[in-house]
């Protein structure tokens, strides 16, 4: 299983936003979607990312955070996903790196996100079918006849 | 007042497209719902039910298919119906299901191939893995197919399960092979087959090969074929030593344990030999000149890490030529669109949320519509998969139609639709139908001492229940 197997069933692309937008404009689109995190772009390149813990820590010592842009508080240095990322390369490097959110590209264009939930919920899925599998083939020499 | 639906006095009323495995588990989660009352109809352009696993799971995998019993038990709630041989789109139209159905879901699979986009691709000689699979598992649609086993040279692109099975099948001896349920003119096709070497070719390495543990054991236990490896290619490379070793990854540990072995095995002298090679790609169908393969050109690779830590093939300046008379390509699969439903052709599925089908310009979820299984997520994972997948499409369905989202059709009534599709498709065949056939087979396969013997024409199919 791979990213794409993740993002073909996702349907909406990732939300953007873009650098020099304030955080107030960030937070009603986090709100809006439900998620937790936006994806900066210039035209369809992603130049970082701003999660609601970039956001958390400003407002934290800083009473008009609102006010900021995007650009100020958002991470620059973004780890991206390509289509063909094996689901455990991207499980192991989410989990190591501490990534909640990764942007997806092909060729150097924003395709979509993923976050851990999805990583997990996809490994989950892979492993309850190899279960489920794995139980009608040991039902199968139990006795019973197939078709 | 028109009762709810989804009551005794007004059943939701379901339409699935595609008898497969997932569509199996989509009526299972429909119908074992305690609160609401569905009805389930499952349609399928086949006689037939049960798609891959009667029509893709390899004839010496029988214990695959042992998943069917599972799916006999859902189809005999009485809230169950079967429509084989009824096609989407042709016999019954969208439009159609919308005037009889609350909800519709399309669970078609992956229809179709990938291309390698490499010259000489169509060269006769280059066929699809899939339509080999089809051919030899008796889909009525390819049983016309002709492969030209008089090759003493076979190559076959791809390590996946379909790869794998592909492989092994040529291998195997008659005596083997039957024993199965391989179709029968398959059967005696392969008996006068002159096939001497097989070439199963990986892009990537020993660790990063889809097949499992199980299935490349399978291949050194051959009866009549001698496998073996390159010691060069089933040496981990220092980037996959460390993530199989980061990761304490017993499963590949051993998977490339038992290809080193195989690099060691010397020919035995079996009439046979299957020879499992890795880094490399075909870039190049070569001609004979006169429209047929005589060889595959190819590039050996090497592994990179990707950002993510993935490890990916890379050309390296290194060719060769392996003189080659069929090529089978299994490089992956792809749905097929479906008439007046919004496909994404990026990934090859029909445009989804979670299994709610979009519409392509707002991206909004289509009342009444839905997905499951590879047409839904791509082709990935086993026949269980499919069955959490489905489950998530199902939670959707039961979502929308606590909210009221759902058609509402003119005549939801079980008897409409039946009229209607005997009115399309008078041929149709019931579950009952197909039991007598199945019954059929499995007596045909009795007397050979096989588990059954296919029906591979759907006249054929339809003359043995007396139409």
């Amino acid at each position: 299983m791979n990213i794409a197997n993740i993002l073909a069933r996702k349907g909406s692309m990732a939300v953007t936003v873009r650098p020099e937008q304030s955080i107030r404009d960030a937070l009603a689109l986090l709100e809006r979607h439900n998620i937790g995190a936006l994806i900066a772009v210039e035209g369809d390149r992603p130049v970082g990312i701003l999660s609601e813990r970039d956001i958390v820590r400003e407002a934290a010592h800083n009473d008009a955070f609102f006010a900021r842009l995007v650009a100020d508080l958002m991470t620059r240095d973004v780890i991206t996903g390509q289509p063909h990322d094996d689901l455990p390369s991207v499980a192991h490097t989410m989990t190591e790196r501490r990534i909640r959110h990764l942007p997806v590209v092909d060729q150097g264009r924003l395709i979509g996100m993923v976050s851990i939930g999805d990583v997990v919920k996809a490994q989950r899925d892979h492993y309850q079918g190899e279960v489920d599998t794995l139980q009608t083939q040991l039902l199968a020499d139990e006795g019973g006849r197939a078709r | 007042m028109t009762p709810a639906t989804g009551t005794p006095a007004r059943p939701l009323r379901v339409a699935i497209i595609g008898a497969g495995p997932t569509g199996f588990y989509v009526a299972d989660h429909l119908l074992r719902n305690a609160q609401v009352v569905v009805e389930v109809d499952m349609f399928d352009r086949l006689p037939t039910p049960f798609g891959l696993v009667r029509l893709g799971v390899a004839p010496d995998h029988q214990k695959i298919k042992f998943v069917t019993n599972a799916f006999d038990k859902v189809a005999a709630n009485p809230r169950f119906r079967f429509y084989g041989g009824v096609e989407f789109g042709k016999d019954v139209t969208l439009a159609d299901l919308k005037a009889h159905y609350h909800q519709i879901v399309y669970c078609t699979g992956a229809q179709t191939d990938r291309r390698m986009g490499i010259p000489g691709e169509d060269l006769s000689g280059s066929h699809p893995a899939t339509e080999f699979v089809a051919w030899y598992n008796g889909h009525p649609d390819y049983r016309d197919c002709a492969f030209d086993l008089t090759q003493e040279r076979v190559a076959v692109v791809g390590v996946g399960n379909v790869a794998v099975d592909v492989v092994r099948i040529l291998c195997r001896t008659p005596e083997e092979l039957a024993t199965t349920d391989i179709a029968d003119y398959a059967l005696e096709a392969l008996r006068k087959s002159r096939v001497k070497e097989v070439y199963l070719l990986g892009r990537r390495g020993p660790a990063q090969a889809a097949f499992t543990n199980p299935e490349v054991k399978e291949l050194g236990e051959l009866a009549d074929a001698d496998v073996t490896a390159l010691p060069e290619e089933v040496e981990l490379d220092p980037l996959s030593r460390a993530v199989v070793e980061r990761g304490q990854d017993r499963a590949t540990q051993k998977k490339v344990e038992i290809l080193k072995e195989y690099a060691r095995r010397q020919p035995t002298g079996k009439s046979r030999r299957l020879i499992l090679r890795f880094l490399v790609s075909p870039v190049e169908l070569v001609g004979d000149g006169a429209g047929g393969v005589a060889a595959l050109r190819l590039v050996h690779n090497e592994l990179y890490a990707t950002s993510t830590g993935t490890l990916q093939p890379r050309a390296t300046d290194r060719f060769e030529e392996l003189p080659v008379g069929l090529v089978f390509r299994s490089v992956g699969y792809r749905g097929v669109p479906l008439p007046g439903v919004p496909f994404n052709e990026s990934w090859g599925v029909i445009l989804n949320d979670k299994g709610r089908v979009l519409d392509p310009d707002s991206k909004q979820p289509i009342v009444g519509e839905y997905t499951a299984g590879w047409i839904k997520r791509g082709p990935t994972g086993v026949i269980g998969t499919n069955k959490p997948d489905a489950a998530e499409t199902v939670e959707c369905m039961f979502e929308d139609l606590a909210r009221g989202a759902v058609l509402e059709p003119a005549r939801p009534e079980a008897a409409a639709a039946e009229a209607l599709v005997r009115q399309r498709q008078p041929n149709y065949v019931s579950y009952a139908d197909w039991l007598k056939l199945d019954a059929i087979e499995v007596a045909r396969g009795r007397a050979q001492g096989r588990p059954r013997v296919k029906l591979t024409r759907v006249e054929e199919m339809l003359a043995a229940l007396g139409r």
